[in-house]
């Protein structure tokens, strides 16, 4: 579940922030969403990972 | 030395380091068929990110996404999406792919097709599909080394040639070292790419305008539009946006190489921890897409997008900088040329070949058929690219059309005890058709959505119905009995 939350921010809501305006350092407010969700998507992954390492050591089963 | 030679010569310096280093990788190892085209399944996180970061990085990257910010503006943000969301994908169904691989000795993508659904036919046919799909990838690169090294010599080494030299390097370095060499040459050219892009992102904007900031604040005003989605063109939407992105993040780990990647990983671990950080790496294509909107205001009005980068690098900095930035450019498109072509050479030699017109070959000979492979499929791409003109991405998007339609055999193979293997070849060559269809008749994109989307939903739909319709795997397993071991037990 954890990986669908970077697809909805990168994709589905596009036009949502599909803007210049505001610009934050200078970047446009898209370009900037983008490069902020590529640093955030680690670290979904990572949390998704480290449930899925607790999840799995009680039962040893199946990685 | 006037300008040209001091950048040329700088360009094909490293170039030939990088091939010299390819080479270098494959001396004293007996190259086996696993060898050669799956390391002997033994590499570990670094190089494993290695070798994944220079598959994904690609010439693309380099021109093509600089290109479309040049030409098009806001949809070429649909980049920076979409790679970092294969990884989203990949995290979830490549560790699931590499254990299958590792149960089954799998070493390409058609073994896990003949292992799912036990015909040789709809194996046969992905082969088909991943090969064509893999020319006009190829073709990209080819096309990248030309633009780049015609360039940097300020037009004395024309494109034509240029093509061809780093045709014949490529297959001479495949050919000898496999994939051994192409992890070697990517260290190479990540870290040079990583210094061109954050230079060039930097550089470009800071001589020209002062800053980003400034840049963007100039571009603004002078191209009002230009920054949001459609941009520069007319049909290329939110709707596009959504659709193109879904299709490539989807698709990308269903290239032949991604997938086989998959098994020359040490482990399933590596592969996630791997997806964890993949996508940090497409922070240097944030660099490059300052380049490519600085350079609309820089050097404007060239016919091709993707000369935008180089031209405006040209004119901002000494000519020994160019030549840099031109050779980890060629690096940059040799080393994904380099696992296209091994992957496609495989692809035909062990998947398509032997299994259709001579069953009893060796394993040997299979290797020396990969090999001769190379060599043929160089020459078809460097042909292609020499008499076609098409921009970079656009030829991306051709090959994503195709490949993505093997996703819903792959991801429900792996998780859906109940589908057949009627549904997914209706599926897959309905995907297939209708996507070659309308891209071949200009009807791209169709509705605001892009028409390998509308081939993938339409090939997703046939596999799930056609495999609620037809029955399950009786009559494959009885004609097939080791097509009844328990597959995958993966929950």
């Amino acid at each position: 579940m954890l990986g669908l939350i970077p697809f909805g921010a990168m994709c589905f809501s596009v036009p949502l922030w599909d803007r210049v305006d505001p610009t934050i350092m200078g970047v446009p407010f898209n370009l900037f969403w983008l490069t902020s969700w590529i640093v955030l998507t680690p670290v979904c992954l990572w949390s998704a990972y480290r449930i899925e390492a607790t999840r799995n050591r009680p039962g040893g089963t199946v990685p | 030395m006037n300008a040209a030679a001091i950048s040329v010569s700088i360009t094909l310096g490293i170039v030939a380091v990088g091939a010299t280093i390819g080479f270098l990788a494959g001396v004293r190892r007996k190259m086996d068929l696993e060898q050669w085209t799956v390391g002997g399944r033994g590499f570990g996180a670094l190089l494993m990110f290695l070798l994944m970061a220079g598959e994904v990085y690609t010439t693309f990257a380099f021109l093509g996404a600089s290109g479309w910010s040049y030409s098009r503006g806001g949809p070429a943000l649909y980049i920076l999406a979409y790679l970092t969301l294969s990884y989203v994908v990949s995290f979830f169904i490549l560790p699931a792919i590499w254990e299958v691989g590792r149960k089954y000795g799998m070493q390409t993508q058609s073994d896990f097709f003949i292992r799912r659904y036990g015909s040789n036919y709809l194996a046969g046919f992905v082969c088909v599909v991943g090969i064509a799909a893999f020319i006009p990838y190829l073709q990209l690169q080819l096309t990248g080394v030309g633009i780049i090294v015609s360039i940097a010599s300020f037009g004395g080494i024309s494109r034509t040639l240029a093509m061809a030299i780093a045709a014949v390097l490529l297959v001479a370095f495949v050919f000898a070292s496999g994939i051994r060499a192409v992890a070697w040459i990517s260290v190479v050219k990540d870290a040079l790419m990583l210094i061109a892009a954050v230079a060039i992102g930097i550089g470009v904007p800071l001589i020209h305008f002062g800053g980003i900031g400034p840049m963007f604040a100039a571009l603004a005003h002078a191209r009002p539009g230009h920054l949001t989605m459609p941009g520069a063109t007319a049909n290329l939407g939110h709707s596009w946006f959504i659709s193109t992105v879904l299709l490539t993040s989807l698709g990308n780990y269903m290239w032949p190489h991604n997938f086989g990647a998959a098994f020359t990983a040490k482990s399933a671990d590596t592969l996630r921890r791997n997806a964890v950080v993949m996508p940090l790496y497409s922070l240097t294509l944030v660099f490059i897409f300052f380049a490519g909107f600085a350079s609309i205001l820089v050097v404007p009005g060239l016919a091709n997008g993707d000369l935008a980068l180089l031209t405006a690098v040209r004119q901002s900095f000494p000519p020994w900088f160019l030549g840099v930035i031109g050779g980890a450019g060629a690096l940059t498109a040799m080393v994904p040329a380099a696992i296209f072509i091994l992957s496609a050479a495989t692809l035909f030699s062990k998947n398509f070949y032997r299994p259709v017109f001579a069953p009893e070959m060796t394993d040997d000979q299979v290797a020396r058929l990969a090999r001769a492979a190379v060599v043929m499929l160089g020459l078809i791409s460097l042909g292609l690219a020499i008499y076609s003109s098409t921009t970079l991405v656009s030829l991306l998007l051709t090959g994503y059309a195709g490949v993505t339609q093997f996703f819903p055999g792959v991801v429900l193979g792996l998780f859906w005890r109940r589908v057949t293997t009627s549904a997914v070849f209706v599926g897959l060559v309905s995907g297939v058709v209708v996507a070659a269809l309308l891209m071949l008749s200009h009807r791209d994109p169709l509705f605001g959505l892009s028409a390998g989307f509308l081939a993938l939903c339409l090939n997703f739909l046939l596999v799930v119905f056609g495999s609620l319709l037809t029955p399950a795997r009786i009559v494959d397993t009885a004609k097939r009995p080791e097509a009844l071991e328990p597959w995958p037990a993966i929950q």
